[in-house]
């Protein structure tokens, strides 16, 4: 309770107008503050939907296919019976465009009538007819995809208001396409090639199967090292190293290690894997090893801090029962710390997966049309493909890429889902 | 072949897992009749078996496959007669190897040599001996360790122990992997450092101002004379690393600030994670980001304000990094405000500061050393980001301060001159590690120093 004569002079004391001015000019401050701070929330989030709407605009438009249906007329003068893989499917080819435009005869015009479909149509017609032999003679009906230039057309990226000298395709192959169109033999179904096709210079054949094989050999290798030697290093220096300078010195180089720029574990690659081991250039073993390098920090920090989450009753009833220390650690510690150690693995492989720059040093942005069938073959990883198409002049790369970039995001969505779940699922609170 | 060879192992390790165990099966039944309780419980005697079957055979089959490349390119050259290698450099030497293999591989781009033709058939049925001598090897070694485990099992014999033993040794092993790969790094760095520094010294690569490393690696090739003065590049590397930090700190930092002191946990409960997954954003997707909306967005800016904008300016590559780095800079300073005593906080608030004033002039002053520690990690991080300015700064090493100009970095330099053709006493390659080595001691004191920090400022407050 305070005396009038203190309200009084309180009052007076607050009430001036330099003290409302300051009392304001204070009040503001702090709002200025709150203020800068909800707008530096903003902004970061706002840059983050910023980055993942314009990929998504121009990555959907690639996850659908421009594809043309024909009728191909297998004759037997195209084809022989006997020797289907040596018959002239280019004519075929152009003998089912022409009979769509019986009106085209030029040579210059059937070359610009060709080019509506990609320039692998040839062999898909091919390989169609050696899968099917009963054709020849008669016609096959194929969906084949259309060329990037009008795989572009059909999905309104070319503009077809400006004079025909700026495009690349000209006013009369978009009349033929859209006269394809009229007639129902367009159509845009899934891109079922961005998933299984490998890599391409055509971009409406690129694929990332290749990538995809790559990386999970890549993720493999980095696992079967990093996993095995992280536990038991970290094991190690958890539960059995002496406090000496030695294991000082390892503590201080692990933390340093996990802060070590990327590329410097490609350089050490490099020089040692294949400059010294003379092992093979672009092969996902070398990317795996160099991966598994770098994990291997993390790999350890995360692991000695589950085991330490393991609480010292547990240890302490083992040792009580008779164990050894061994046991005490293999049946029950490690048990009871495994969904911790789970979880900062998949991180830890997350972070991998992600991971470019080591990869470009030995050779895994290599252009390679078909998915590695062992650990020595050359390969890409998706990140080194995305890094490859995003190089790439040609329109329908950028679609591509943005594309790849949202399957590697899918990836990466999916194993952190999975550390989450499985942290709140397994792990144990004492 | 490599992988028969495991297969091999795990099976025989197996197989003698198996028989150890039923020797201590066979002897707990024979302790029952005559007393003797065998030390160990059976699957330990099997493990103990298995581990000396396994573990030697497994160690030598990795040192064979690392070795047996450089071991048989050695006895293949020397093999070759005078005449094809008679005062040959080391570099002529390799390409003559890997004509060999080429031909061994079926490759043949011009018809061989009789003497190269006679030493890809030798490299052939060679590398053949030496895939069937490690399985035979390996076999003879595991059938052995075998029978010595077996004849060592006895009622009374300590295989736990002996198990027990060989799994410290792993872990000691695996501990020491983690230093290896230190001194692996540090050492070859610096041996081909040290042999880019005979082609060019230190003094011109540390201090000098032009760089133009891109020299003619044949001698039909049309390239630049070459330079390497590498302050450009470091001058570079510094202005996107500036511009990075000018991005992250103020958003970084007022992030931190709102997450400590207004936000309540629901808020928290979002923005953390969502600040999470920018980092982590794989860093090539930045790069993308950088070049299709960030620098054209730059430069159609800088247009209209009337300014010379390079496509690949600085201040969009270091915009990005900038992003990149906020979540480093945000949940640093987050945990260094957050270790600040509240007794200090509720002290300034109960003398009617404002929680601004309690936040600018109690709470920072606090929690500087921690918040520097953090700036300082995420420079070194700003350093040695690579794909975002390999894809979009600059190649060309221009000495500027302007961050609409196009700068090149130490780590785009790494990757450029890495990429392609290499060909290792090539000063333009040999450059690249030299670059490395830099990157890595800078990066290297970078974090030694915060990280001390860091943990003396914990050690303070806790």
């Amino acid at each position: 309770m305070t005396s009038p004569s203190d309200a009084a002079i309180s009052a007076g004391i607050w009430s001036t107008p330099e003290a409302q001015a300051s009392r304001r000019r204070r009040k503001r401050g702090d709002l200025v503050l709150q203020g800068l701070g909800i707008g530096a929330i903003s902004l970061a989030v706002g840059l983050l939907g910023l980055l993942l709407v314009s990929l998504g605009y121009l990555g959907y438009r690639a996850f659908v296919q421009t594809m043309v249906t024909l009728d191909f007329p297998v004759s037997t003068e195209r084809v022989d019976a006997a020797n289907p893989a040596a018959g002239n499917y280019r004519l075929v080819i152009r003998d089912a465009l022409v009979a769509q435009f019986p009106e085209v005869t030029s040579t210059g015009d059937l070359r610009d009538l060709n080019a509506i479909l990609t320039n692998n149509a040839q062999f898909m017609v091919r390989d169609a007819v050696i899968a099917d032999p009963s054709v020849i003679g008669g016609t096959i009906r194929l969906s084949l995809p259309a060329s990037d230039q009008f795989d572009q057309l059909n999905k309104n990226n070319v503009p077809r208001d400006v004079p025909e000298t700026q495009r690349r395709i000209s006013d009369q192959q978009i009349l033929w396409f859209d006269t394809l169109a009229e007639r129902g033999a367009v159509s845009t179904p899934f891109n079922w090639g961005l998933i299984f096709n490998a890599d391409s210079r055509f971009p409406e054949l690129a694929g990332l199967a290749g990538a995809i094989v790559g990386t999970f050999y890549a993720i493999l290798v980095c696992f079967l090292i990093s996993f095995p030697v992280g536990i038991a290093a970290a094991i190690y220096l958890e539960e059995f190293a002496p406090r000496n300078r030695f294991t000082d010195i390892v503590e201080v180089n692990i933390n340093n290690l996990a802060a070590v720029p990327s590329v410097v574990f490609g350089l050490l690659g490099l020089a040692v894997f294949l400059n010294f081991f003379g092992l093979p250039r672009s092969a996902p073993l070398v990317g795996g090893m160099v991966l598994a390098l770098m994990t291997l920090p993390t790999m350890i920090i995360v692991t000695r801090a589950a085991l330490k989450a393991v609480p010292p009753s547990i240890r302490e009833a083992a040792l009580g029962m008779g164990a050894s220390k061994h046991q005490m650690i293999l049946h029950h510690v490690l048990p009871l710390s495994m969904p911790g150690i789970l979880t900062g693995t998949i991180i830890g492989l997350a972070h991998a997966l992600g991971e470019t720059a080591p990869l470009l040093l030995i050779g895994m942005n290599a252009f390679i049309t078909s998915p590695p069938g062992g650990l020595l073959d050359a390969s890409t990883t998706l990140p080194t493909q995305i890094f490859i198409w995003a190089d790439s002049p040609e329109r329908g790369f950028l679609a591509r890429t943005a594309a790849g970039i949202l399957v590697l995001l899918a990836f990466l969505v999916v194993m952190n889902a999975l550390a989450i779940f499985l942290r709140q699922r397994l792990e144990r609170r004492w | 072949m490599a992988s028969y060879a495991f297969l091999l192992i795990l099976v025989l390790s197996g197989v003698a897992f198996f028989i150890g165990r039923s020797y201590g099966i066979a002897a707990i039944t024979a302790g029952a009749s005559s007393g003797v309780k065998p030390h160990s419980v059976p699957a330990y005697h099997g493990a103990y078996v298995a581990v000396w079957v396994g573990l030697p055979a497994l160690v030598l089959v990795l040192l064979w496959l690392f070795l047996q490349g450089p071991v048989v390119d050695r006895l293949i050259l020397a093999s070759l007669p005078d005449s094809v290698t008679g005062g040959l450099s080391g570099p002529q030497l390799t390409l003559i190897l890997s004509e060999i293999k080429n031909v061994a591989a079926g490759h043949e781009f011009t018809p061989p040599t009789p003497e190269i033709a006679a030493a890809a058939a030798r490299y052939l049925s060679w590398a053949a001996i030496a895939r069937w001598a490690m399985i035979v090897v390996i076999l003879a070694m595991m059938l052995l360790a075998m029978f010595v485990a077996r004849t060592r099992l006895a009622p009374r014999f300590r295989a736990r122990n002996g198990v027990e033993r060989a799994l410290s040794i792993i872990m000691v092993a695996s501990a020491v992997t983690a230093v290896l790969i230190t001194l692996g790094i540090i050492f070859s760095l610096l041996f081909e450092a040290a042999r880019f520094f005979q082609m060019v010294p230190v003094w011109e690569f540390l201090f000098g101002r032009r760089w133009e490393p891109q020299i003619p690696i044949r001698e039909d090739q049309v390239a630049g004379l070459g330079a390497f003065g590498a302050v450009p590049v470091f001058a570079g590397t510094l202005l996107i690393a500036a511009v990075a930090l000018a991005v992250a700190i103020p958003v970084g930092l007022f992030t931190a600030i709102y997450l400590v002191e207004y936000a309540d946990h629901r808020v928290r409960a979002v923005v953390k994670p969502v600040l999470e997954v920018l980092a982590g954003i794989p860093t090539v997707v930045y790069g993308f980001f950088a070049v299709l909306v960030v620098a054209p967005a730059i430069r159609s800016g800088g247009m209209a304000l009337g300014l010379a904008t390079s496509p690949n300016s600085a201040l969009a590559a270091g915009g990005v990094m900038g992003i990149m780095i906020i979540p480093f800079i945000s949940s640093l300073a987050d945990d260094a405000l957050r270790a600040v005593p509240r007794a200090m906080r509720d002290g300034s608030l109960a003398l009617g500061a404002t929680r601004a004033e309690t936040m600018t002039r109690v709470m920072l002053p606090a929690a500087l050393p921690g918040i520097m520690g953090g700036v300082l990690l995420a420079t070194s991080r700003a350093i040695g980001e690579t794909m975002i300015v390999v894809m979009a700064a600059g190649l060309i090493a221009t000495l500027t301060l302007n961050p609409l100009d196009g700068v090149t970095t130490v780590t785009v330099q790494i990757v450029t001159l890495l990429i392609g053709d290499t060909e290792f006493d090539s000063p333009k390659t040999l450059a690249a590690f030299a670059l490395g080595l830099v990157l890595f001691l800078v990066t290297l004191a970078i974090n030694v120093y915060a990280l001390t920090i860091v943990r003396k400022y914990r050690e303070k407050y806790d």
